[in-house]
């Protein structure tokens, strides 16, 4: 088979979302990643890198600079007779483009995969990654999104593929790019970082949410999350909302502390190797899928911990 | 201007769900049943909308049982003016979700269509994408942030990175992500005018549209469960936990 892997990027440079999408379509077949952007010539360069891919195609115009669906997916459509699958990581990119491109192609989309179980059949979440389903598509040609963390990255080094240029239809006039407000952070990114410290409502307020979070993430080299309640309760932007509907995570430690586990914060943690609880209530859901577990006040615990760590 | 809202009917997002014996799907039986959450924001939304001026009349669109009419009645009692249930005890994926919403928006000619950005039952987030690229329409995914003016429509998004606005021409497809707004509840005389308002009862194949699955679930299987944890008893022991994985 061979296969379409839609390149996430900011026009500079590639993200490690790609290179999980890149692992999980060379399950099924032989990798093509498509650079969709304008000026992105450095993106294409680095996709060339990636062990494993076999082309790079390169769409460079001002109509694919902010990846609006309304212009991208009839460029991808339009390849896709040339290929069997197209594949994007599920990050809000991958979810904006793809569905639209499987319409445009009249086949379902099968939508952030877990595993690849054969050339059509794949894993999947359902009901906030309570159930796993197994599902088979019976589709001639394949629209997937691809779950980040379930996947290992490939390396992005090693790779020597060929950078050919593409045109599509360009501007599709239906829909504009107006701003971007975007959350500045020195910190690892959310989805790629190690560690993970994350707050919940009983940080009271913003102020003492980074007051008490910030020493722990910063002794720790770790991001900054947070449950829906810190979020709605305005402490910190939504960019740091960890779960269903936020984003989902699995660092090799995630710290949770103030945070009671809601099925749907749990849905976007719950795959983080080793999980740590701090909560004053030794009956909070989150215990039930923590490794370590300390019943405490978080004012007097986390000081302390970040002091001896 | 006329808005369509498409609403399902979910598990309840409080209820946990629980995976059948034989593997075959997820018990909904005697479970309780709810609007799925993003479209309740969105039917909210389209409400806002009209008690702004800035849309006349509010169609809510439900696909799925006999029952989904209790979903529906729920929306005309937030404020909606009037339901159609297109009726199937088929499971519709979004595809086939895509195809009907479009035969109902080609006859009602929506302004706008509001609906949520994913159901969280299936949680496959694409019926609004698909709609859209069927009807050729611009998308506003993930709204956190909707303004009508004139024939286009602003939407702020919500992206990994922060927020993000577009124009879209109208007519336009928006899903709704949680922070948009905050649904209100149906007062009683409310849910008691709801249920003078008019519902039409349809099927898929009233509207033309073949919804044979093309997805085949071989397996609903239960998500792998962690060890059980301990609980340490002071801080000095989860900093030796912490130091043994390596991390710090």
């Amino acid at each position: 088979m061979s296969i379409l892997v839609w390149a996430e990027h900011d026009n500079a440079s590639l993200k490690d979302a790609t290179l999980a999408a890149v692992t999980a379509a060379g399950k099924l077949g032989d990798v093509t990643v498509l650079v969709a952007g304008k000026g992105c010539g450095a993106v294409a360069e680095a996709a060339a890198q990636i062990a494993g891919v076999a082309k790079v195609l390169k769409a460079d115009d001002a109509a694919y600079e902010h990846a609006l669906a309304e212009n991208v997916a009839p460029l991808v459509a339009g390849l896709m007779d040339g290929f069997d699958a197209f594949v994007a990581p599920a990050t809000t990119t991958g979810k904006n483009i793809a569905p639209r491109v499987a319409a445009l192609l009249d086949v379902m989309q099968v939508s952030d995969i877990l595993s690849v179980e054969g050339p059509k059949t794949f894993t999947r979440p359902i009901y906030a990654g309570n159930a796993i389903a197994t599902v088979e598509s019976s589709d001639t040609k394949l629209v997937i999104t691809v779950r980040g963390t379930a996947f290992e990255r490939a390396a992005a080094t090693g790779g020597s593929a060929g950078i050919e240029d593409v045109t599509g239809a360009g501007d599709s006039g239906l829909s504009s790019f107006a701003g971007a407000e975007t959350a500045k952070s020195d910190r690892p990114e959310l989805t790629s970082a190690k560690v993970i410290v994350s707050g919940g409502r009983a940080l009271k307020d913003g102020e003492t949410f980074q007051a008490v979070l910030t020493p722990l993430a910063d002794k720790l080299n770790a991001a900054i999350g947070a449950s829906r309640a810190a979020v709605d309760a305005g402490y910190v932007p939504n960019d740091y909302q960890v779960g269903q509907t936020g984003k989902i995570v699995a660092p090799e430690l995630y710290i949770a502390i103030g945070i009671s586990g809601a099925i749907q914060h749990l849905a976007g943690m719950k795959d983080s190797k080793t999980i740590i609880a701090i909560n004053k209530d030794e009956d909070a859901p989150i215990f039930s899928v923590a490794d370590y577990g300390l019943v405490a006040d978080l004012f007097q615990a986390v000081p302390e911990l970040t002091e001896k760590l | 201007m006329k808005i369509l809202v498409p609403v399902k009917r979910v598990i309840d997002y409080n209820v946990k769900p629980r995976v059948k014996a034989d593997g075959t799907g997820v018990d909904l039986a005697n479970v309780k049943m709810s609007m799925n959450p993003f479209d309740e924001i969105a039917v909210e939304e389209a409400i806002r909308l009209k008690e702004k001026g800035a849309a006349t009349e509010i169609l809510v669109v439900s696909i799925g049982p006999a029952k989904a009419q209790e979903t529906l009645r729920t929306a005309l009692a937030m404020g909606a003016d009037r339901a159609i249930l297109v009726q199937t005890d088929d499971e519709v994926e979004p595809l086939a979700v895509a195809k009907i919403l479009k035969a109902i928006a080609e006859e009602e000619q929506p302004g706008l269509v509001v609906m949520g950005k994913q159901a969280i039952d299936d949680d496959s987030n694409q019926t609004g994408q698909m709609l859209a690229a069927l009807m050729g329409r611009p998308q506003g995914t993930f709204a956190s942030k909707v303004e009508v003016s004139g024939d286009a429509v602003s939407v702020t998004r919500e992206v990994d990175g922060g927020l993000e606005t577009v124009n879209l021409k109208l007519p336009a497809i928006v899903t709704t992500d949680l922070r948009l707004n905050e649904p209100r509840y149906a007062s009683l005389p409310n849910i008691m005018k709801a249920k003078s308002k008019p519902l039409a009862t349809k099927s898929p194949a009233d509207l033309g549209v073949d919804t044979a699955p093309r997805l085949k679930t071989l397996k609903v299987s239960e998500p792998p469960v962690r060890k059980a944890g301990i609980r340490v008893g002071s801080v000095d022991e989860l900093v030796a936990k912490i130091k043994e994985l390596g991390v710090a």
